[in-house]
């Protein structure tokens, strides 16, 4: 049914994360239509696409909060389960305990996933780095508050060290910093790159903000249902596909990054051909760029149109 | 200024008892109507001090006593089961589905209606006072926690997955401590109702209690002890809405607190 593909790309050796053949629907609409994806360990990738295209769908397949369709979805090789401490996440909220301080919060994960024998004899040294976590989140003074004393910005923060203290292969973020004001937004985005780059972990990061997208991203993905194949369904029938994938330069993390003239021109490029309505690419025409680009299309979408 | 102002209908209505009372004695001093503050101290004394001639207890702790201990074990029974069975509906939609008609049915009987029920079948004795207790208070319960229960945010539950808990830590240790604060907000809301069938439940048939004794009295026409039950009554029920209000307020910190 799909072509063989030559490309390494296909191949999930040596993938953090591999998707092939992907589909998800709910009831009769369905939202990813056959994605294929490769992602290698380290890389920062932030997934952009329209409102309601499938983003956070993506990620709670990811997550293994629900199931694919149909299509095979591993990590480090092996197939996906229910949620376990292998993925972190950060939801836009609802990510603290609000019946847990913020220093039981952090320490919730170890507390949850060792025995009683290793959280005593371990305890100190999860004390400690929850302490140098909190001290990373500059939240060094906030230990005994609980959520609703802090402000949005901090609870967030809060909610990437309480996923960080497990040390996820992946740390999954849904519009983690979407209710945020800009200038909190900005902070979280600079603080972000500062902690992936210190500890270079796997981070895949949905956003509707193509801006921010790729500002954080070493790989921007673009999710979109605004594309033209060769099935005979009407366009708005079928589901979102990566219709975009960059590789994205990066010199040094510096907010100074967003007024270069090159950001401007990728940001306009990814909003025509992933967030108008109205400009359907071909799907033989998708700027799948990126080096671990891949996809298996069967015939009848490959017929383009 | 809202301080100062509260006082004053209490003032009025004492003022205004104060004045009719008085009025009444002058005409006749043995009217039992409106006793005079001095005669129902006298006899509030006698009850709280003195032994009682017939059973030799002092008869305001001994109904205090009874009557507490009805209330206690109704709610108690009541707090436990509807905290057991409204975390189940909450948790699993497919047995709100069986249930959740049935607890609704069961909440707008009204209970006293049930009272004779329970007095045939579980005898006039203790068991029947706390079952309508148990009964009255039971249903509200169950649906405040089913409710609060499903108000927790799924993101919660995935979030503390991907923490490494197991489906039982999830309840234990996410879903249960964030109920109590609301189990025991129902439960001071409900208390009002539970002292309403612990009277009721009392006065029919029973052989001591506070509303025992009032409606005992009642045939004497005794207001000189019946105006200070009533009120230790008041007193004893806006005791346990503050303890419980402050114990809430001082344990649960986090509780309340909208989130944005
Ligand atoms: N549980 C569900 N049941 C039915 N339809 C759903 C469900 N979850 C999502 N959908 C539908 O799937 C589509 C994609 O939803 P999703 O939340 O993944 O979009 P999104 O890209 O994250 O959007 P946004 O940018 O607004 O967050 C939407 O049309 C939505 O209505
Ligand atoms: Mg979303």
């Amino acid at each position: 049914m799909t072509e063989p593909s030559a490309n390494a790309a296909a191949d999930p050796a040596g993938k953090l994360l591999f998707l092939e053949d992907v589909y998800k629907s709910y009831g009769p609409k369905i939202v990813l239509d056959d994605i294929d994806l490769s992602v290698r360990a380290g890389e920062f990738c932030g997934l952009v696409g329209p409102s309601g295209c499938g983003k956070s769908t993506l990620l709670r397949l990811l997550l293994g909060a629900e199931r694919a369709d149909a299509g095979r979805i591993l990590l480090d090789g092996a197939p996906l389960g229910a949620p376990d401490p292998q993925r972190g996440i950060v939801f836009q909220k609802y990510s603290l305990f609000p019946h847990l301080s913020i220093l039981d919060n952090v320490l919730l994960g170890p507390r949850l996933s060792s025995n009683f024998g290793q959280w005593r004899r371990q305890r100190a040294s999860f004390m400690d780095e929850a302490a140098s976590l909190l001290k990373t989140m500059r939240l060094e003074s906030d230990g005994d508050k609980y959520p609703h004393q802090l402000s949005g910005g901090m609870q967030q923060r809060v909610a990437i060290a309480q996923a960080l203290i497990m040390h996820p292969k992946i740390l999954l973020m849904d519009e983690p910093f979407g209710a945020l004001d800009p200038s909190v937004r900005e902070d979280l985005q600079v603080h972000l790159l500062q902690i992936w780059e210190e500890r270079r972990m796997t981070v895949f990061f949905v956003t509707h903000d193509i801006h921010e997208a790729l500002f954080l991203s070493t790989r921007v993905l673009v999710l979109s249902q605004y594309y033209r194949d060769g099935r005979t369904l009407p366009p708005d029938c079928h589901g979102s596909k990566v219709v975009g994938d960059y590789q994205i330069k990066k010199d040094a993390a510096s907010t100074d990054l967003k007024r270069t003239a090159e950001f401007a021109d990728l940001a306009q490029t990814i909003r025509r051909e992933g967030f108008e309505p109205t400009v359907l690419q071909n799907i033989n025409e998708f700027n799948l760029k990126h080096p671990d680009s891949w996809r298996s299309l069967n015939p009848e979408e490959a017929a383009g149109s | 200024m809202r301080r100062t102002l509260g006082p004053l209908p209490f003032l009025l209505a004492l003022v205004v008892y104060l004045v009719a009372s008085n009025a009444r004695l002058r005409e006749n001093p043995l009217d039992k109507l409106l006793p005079s503050p001095v005669r129902m101290a006298a006899a509030a004394r006698s009850l709280a001090f003195e032994p009682d001639r017939r059973s030799g207890s002092r008869l305001l702790w001994l109904d205090t006593g009874a009557s507490l201990e009805r209330l206690g074990i109704g709610m108690s029974c009541a707090a436990l089961a509807g905290l057991l069975l409204g975390l189940n509906l909450g948790l699993f939609p497919g047995l709100s589905a069986l249930l959740q008609p049935f607890v609704t049915a069961v909440s707008i009987i009204p209970p006293l209606a049930v009272l004779p029920i329970l007095f045939i079948v579980f005898g006039v004795d203790e068991l029947s006072k706390v079952v309508l207790i148990f009964v009255g208070t039971f249903p509200v319960i169950t649906r405040e926690i089913m409710l609060a229960a499903r108000n927790i945010p799924r993101e919660q539950i995935v979030k503390a997955l991907t923490l490494g808990a197991t489906q039982l830590e999830v309840v234990y240790r996410i879903v249960l401590p964030q109920l109590l604060p609301r189990l025991l907000e129902t439960v001071r809301l409900t208390l009002g109702s539970a002292w309403l069938f612990l009277i009721a439940s009392e006065a029919i048939a029973a052989e001591n209690g506070l509303g025992y004794r009032i409606f005992l009295m009642r045939r004497y026409l005794a207001m000189d002890v019946i105006l200070p039950y009533a009120l230790w009554i008041t007193v004893l029920g806006f005791a346990f809405d503050l303890a419980l209000k402050y114990f809430i307020a001082w344990r649960y910190p986090w509780y309340g607190v909208e989130e944005e």
